[in-house]
């Protein structure tokens, strides 16, 4: 599946400090029956966004117009639980293309930079600080840019460095998948399962 | 030369390792590949987009399970949804050449339940499937993980999957379960003390005396809930349990491959002087009946003990009084006693014949308390076909209960069996997560034995006085 590029993000962001947010919670079971990866961001958060008449709730924060932005930022262990790919499709399709955290959990992170957005993990102290920067001001913008592994607070110049292998920051940069990368390698795959055990 | 000392992980790992990318992931081949039809789908729309062919459909087994019902499977699926994953999963599997054992299939039932009951997990494999729990077949000595919609197309076009390789761990439990402690037990033991970010980035191996001790089934579900801690997956070294439970089972190898399986098999395990990354040590002593409190599995607690303070639990205070919140519950409550709606046994996690023979040590002779609702969900038809050949059927229908279908049912609640807002369930699967089994409903995590006291009691009650009351009894 194609996704645009990532090179560099500069947006308003929406603060969501909680943690331990598990995948049900990005997306509940029963929105993922879809047989294709569409409209997944309308039930991004769905039992905390909405009530169960479908109102929405009010001291949820993607139901408060002060923030928002291409760029989520969350408590720690981000994205537990749950395998399921479509909460990261809900994040992208919501229109986020950047969820900074403390912590992400394994599955998520992988699942995240296979659809096309960039899992930045901060220190818990920087995480601090844009949580401040961003509830004090929700104007407040954010630079991402992948190429530097940087992330600034654009007001105040402050910034840390974040991880991410040279792979997958080329993929990401060039909106390449792992999919092009092994169907090229084919014939050592052949090779390989010759000799498989199983 | 000497050879370098590894671990069990690195002996799997390396042996499928097809090309590694500098400072990238490893390239590894997968011998199994498990798909159901909520998480294939997409996949295979990707495969069909790129014009794509299933590399090697042999390796490929499908079911379905997530969203089927668990009543009158023999009638057309009503949720037209749910209806529709189904279809899309038979016509890709025959379109690909996949062996699919869908509904009415008497091979059907849970991918992780099916799998090793058919032989198709083994000892030293590389397996992955689109549902994160997939870590239950480590329990073999299997190198096992859940993985998203993306990497099911990467496996289905490639028999390869890209991984960073993890870190690894080594958690030691030794000396002897007490009586009434049960394999879920220490799984949530484990998780209550390493939190559910405690093996993030992590591989587990399970060693000492009480996972030497454990029956398969009983692995599977420690297994299984390796992932609720964080972890990739988990696994155990096989030995002579593993191997008379593989041995005539449908998929395993026979004559001179069985035995040539069985010397590789031998030598899978960590060499004595392997070094890991973290290792625990815990004492089987320590553990009593578990129950969880909150909304994550690692918010757990001996049965008898009280529902902690933020400031005892730890973490950010505002996440720990959100979920206490969620549940209806107070700090420093105890559990004991507090009043149960639904009771659930059953899914991946304690949905084996193992699980039903302990859910009904405790009903035996009682009944169901009067206002509990309890779906009772067999992992397999040939789960279901024990239970009724064991006797098991019977002792739950003269309690008072029923047998549903096979299927994940109020694990994840995708189907219709939904515990309903505001209600308390105290069930045998993996996530208490706010709204995993329907929207509002309040999961208490536990084992079989703890679900069936609190089915028969209508409360959270301790299995072992119901257990040594069974006792007198028959004494
Ligand atoms: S029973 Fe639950 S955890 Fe297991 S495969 Fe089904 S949905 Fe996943």
């Amino acid at each position: 599946m194609a996704y645009d590029k990532f090179t560099l993000l500069k947006s308003t962001a929406v603060p969501l400090p909680i943690e331990n947010v598990d995948t049900d919670q990005i997306i509940p079971a029963r929105f993922l029956k879809a047989t294709e990866r569409k409209g997944f961001g309308d039930n991004l958060f769905r039992d905390w966004r909405y009530d169960g008449d479908g109102n929405p709730k009010a001291d949820f924060v993607l139901n408060d117009p002060t923030y928002s932005g291409k760029i989520l930022v969350a408590g720690k262990n981000f994205g537990s639980g749950s395998s399921r790919e479509h909460a990261a499709w809900a994040i992208y399709d919501y229109g986020f293309r950047c969820v900074v955290s403390s912590f992400f959990a394994d599955i998520f992170k992988n699942n995240s930079l296979n659809v096309g957005i960039l899992p930045v993990q901060v220190s818990p102290e920087f995480l601090d600080k844009l949580f401040q920067a961003i509830i004090a001001n929700p104007g407040t913008e954010l630079e991402v840019s992948l190429p530097d592994q940087l992330i600034r607070i654009v007001d105040t110049n402050e910034s840390e460095s974040f991880e991410i292998n040279s792979y997958k920051k080329h993929n990401l940069m060039n909106g390449f998948d792992d999919i092009d990368y092994l169907q090229a390698m084919k014939e050592d795959i052949f090779a390989f399962a010759e000799k498989s055990r199983y | 030369m000497s050879k370098k000392s590894t671990t069990l992980f690195d002996k799997v790992w390396d042996a499928h390792v097809v090309r590694e990318i500098e400072d990238g992931p490893d390239i590894l081949f997968i011998d199994r590949h498990f798909i159901h039809e909520v998480t294939s789908p997409v996949a295979f729309l990707g495969l069909k987009n790129r014009g794509l062919k299933v590399m090697f459909p042999e390796k490929t087994f499908a079911t379905a399970d997530h969203n089927t019902p668990t009543i009158n499977q023999h009638l057309p699926v009503q949720d037209p949804l749910s209806a529709k994953q189904l279809e899309a999963l038979e016509n890709n599997t025959a379109k690909y050449g996949i062996s699919h054992w869908g509904l009415g299939n008497p091979r059907n039932g849970i991918v992780h339940v099916i799998g090793p009951e058919n032989g198709i997990t083994l000892p030293g494999m590389t397996i992955v499937c689109g549902d994160s729990h997939t870590s239950t077949h480590g329990a073999f000595g299997a190198i096992a993980f859940g993985i998203g919609t993306s990497e099911v197309e990467m496996v289905l076009s490639s028999q390869c999957i890209m991984q960073p390789k993890p870190k690894k761990m080594r958690i030691n439990v030794n000396g002897k379960l007490g009586w009434g402690i049960t394999p879920k037990d220490v799984a949530l033991y484990i998780i209550s003390k390493l939190t559910t970010a405690g093996a993030t980035g992590y591989f587990v191996e399970y060693a000492g005396e009480v996972f030497r001790d454990m029956s398969m089934e009983g692995r599977m579900t420690v297994c299984n809930m390796s992932i609720e801690m964080g972890a990739r997956g988990g696994m155990v070294a096989p030995d002579e349990t593993t191997f008379s439970y593989i041995k005539g089972r449908e998929k395993a190898p026979t004559g001179q491959a069985w035995d040539d399986a069985l010397a590789y098999w031998k030598t899978l395990k960590s060499d004595e002087d392997a070094v890991f990354d973290m290792e625990y040590h815990f004492d089987a002593a320590d553990i009593e009946p578990m129950i969880t409190y909150g909304t994550n599995p690692g918010m757990g607690i001996g049965i008898s003990q009280s529902i902690p303070t933020a400031e005892e639990a730890g973490g950010g205070k505002a996440s720990f009084e959100k979920a206490l919140n969620y549940m209806g519950f107070n700090e420093s409550e105890p559990m004991l006693g507090k009043k149960v709606d639904y009771v659930f046994i059953g899914s991946c996690t304690n949905g084996r014949i193992e699980d039903f023979r302990a859910f009904a040590s405790v009903v035996k002779g009682r009944k169901k308390a009067d206002h509990i609702t309890a779906w009772i969900v067999p992992g397999s038809h040939v789960v279901e076909k024990q239970i009724r050949e064991e006797g098991i059927y019977d002792i739950l229908t003269e309690a008072g209960f029923q047998l549903r279908q096979p299927g994940c049912s109020a694990c994840l609640a995708m189907n219709d069996d939904k515990i309903p807002a505001g209600k308390y369930a105290v069930s045998t699967s993996n996530r208490n997560f706010e709204g995993r089994q329907g929207p509002g409903s309040r999961t208490l995590l536990a084992s079989p034995l703890v679900a069936a006291a609190a089915a028969v009691t209508g409360v959270v009650t301790d299995p072992r006085e119901l257990l040594a009351q069974q006792e007198l009894v028959q004494a």
